[in-house]
């Protein structure tokens, strides 16, 4: 009987991951503390519907997290997935071109532009015509925020950010082929953005720069 | 003997065709949350008890589309479909080229044109939404297509007043560039 008892109290204590959430973290998905990302949304908050992009691939729960957080309109330009089909293609001196008329928003309208760690896949070129949209777009006060790799490395896969909750972002692998990662030096940065002030700077554990850049 | 007795005894998991509710009752928890969780839209389905409105795999509809209870759609629609104060259901075999309006839209199948919801718009594993979204609420599930922008504006705003010049150019033309052509995968 004690048994039977002890036996029904094991398979309920069992049950729950037959139950799991596929949501729940993996062991090799790191769940990383961002610093700037909580003061990229504060800067956002206080306005009224926000026009925001975001250069990585659709994330599901980012989608929610922006509604919930911001009311935004939200343009989710996936130019993770721009670079992946270039370098499929072997077109990657093309993407510089392609950034240049790839965006249809006017000057000064964006509020806020998630670019994560975008910058660090892509030529010389490319960083350039980027950025050059990027200040283009951005209204003033608006708020830019980057990742960036202080070492380079010759081959590493795309990470899609998802966040988790406003100081938390999961770092997941994303199915692409992946590239040579290039660090960009702090004053190039400044430089690419002319017209943005560095609002924000921080060296993470993991040797991840996170920055905010703001158009006065 | 004594075997053959014990086989010949009708087991509660083994009872033959049983009444619907019944098989859930002996099966481990695990299955039953299965059964439970089989269908592909358990919302959808409730409400389909309540007014059961379907659209067919066969059918066909070209034009305009305009009621006042909760509609599947399994057939083809091109045209306009407004449900403002219902739930929208794209089955998966649904195929749909319109503009849509609803309280909520639940997508399964594939829907290619502007979608504005005053409640949620929900994009499941598999669905696909070609197009722009308006809704205070959007849900995107892993292995789901969507390619546009989203509008997620509350009614009535939270924030502070409009800013001078604000300009929305982006609302001009839905997907007229390729804002986003992704798939969700995990």
């Amino acid at each position: 009987m004690l048994t039977d008892l002890l036996k029904w109290g094991s398979k309920r204590a069992e049950q729950p991951s037959g139950f799991a959430s596929p949501a729940a973290p993996r062991a090799d998905e790191p769940v990383m503390v961002s610093k700037a990302l909580p003061k990229f949304f504060n800067l956002l908050a206080p306005r009224s519907a926000p026009l925001l992009l975001d250069f990585g691939p659709v994330v599901g729960g980012n989608v929610e997290f922006y509604g919930e957080r911001l009311g935004c309109k939200l343009f989710i330009e996936d130019l993770i997935g721009d670079v992946d089909r270039h370098a499929r293609a072997g077109t990657t001196g093309e993407l510089a071109a392609s950034f240049k008329t790839r965006f249809r928003h006017a000057d000064g309208t964006v509020d806020g532009i998630l670019c994560w760690d975008l910058f660090d896949f892509l030529d010389k070129a490319s960083v350039l015509a980027l950025s050059q949209q990027i200040v283009r777009m951005l209204r003033p006060g608006g708020v830019v925020m980057g990742l960036f790799c202080t070492s380079g490395v010759e081959r590493s896969t795309y990470t899609k950010f998802q966040i988790v909750d406003e100081k938390n972002l999961r770092c997941r692998s994303h199915n692409g082929l992946g590239g040579a990662r290039r660090a960009l030096p702090n004053r190039d940065i400044i430089k690419m953005f002319e017209g943005l002030n560095v609002s924000e700077s921080f060296l993470l554990k993991n040797n991840t720069r996170e920055m905010l850049l703001r158009r006065p | 003997m004594w075997k053959r007795d014990e086989a010949a005894k009708p087991t509660p998991a083994a009872s033959g065709p049983a009444p619907a509710p019944a098989p859930a009752v002996g099966q481990p928890p695990a299955a039953a949350a299965e059964l439970r969780t089989s269908n592909y839209a358990t919302e959808p389905a409730r409400a389909i008890e309540r007014s059961a409105v379907n659209i067919g795999k066969s059918v066909v509809i070209k034009g305009e589309l305009n009621g006042s209870e909760d509609l599947t759609i399994e057939g083809q629609v091109e045209g306009k479909i407004e449900l403002r104060q219902n739930v929208l259901t794209i089955g998966p075999n649904g195929r749909i080229k319109a503009q849509v309006f609803a309280k909520s839209v639940v997508v399964l199948g594939e829907v290619a044109g502007n979608v504005t919801a005053s409640e949620k718009v929900d994009i499941r594993d598999n669905g696909s939404v070609d197009g722009d979204i308006a809704a205070p609420r959007v849900a995107i599930a892993e292995g789901a297509h969507f390619r546009g922008s989203i509008d997620m504006q509350k009614p009535g705003g939270k924030g502070l007043e409009p800013k001078p010049g604000d300009v929305k150019p982006a609302e001009a033309k839905p997907s007229a560039t390729p804002t986003a052509a992704v798939t969700v995968t995990r």
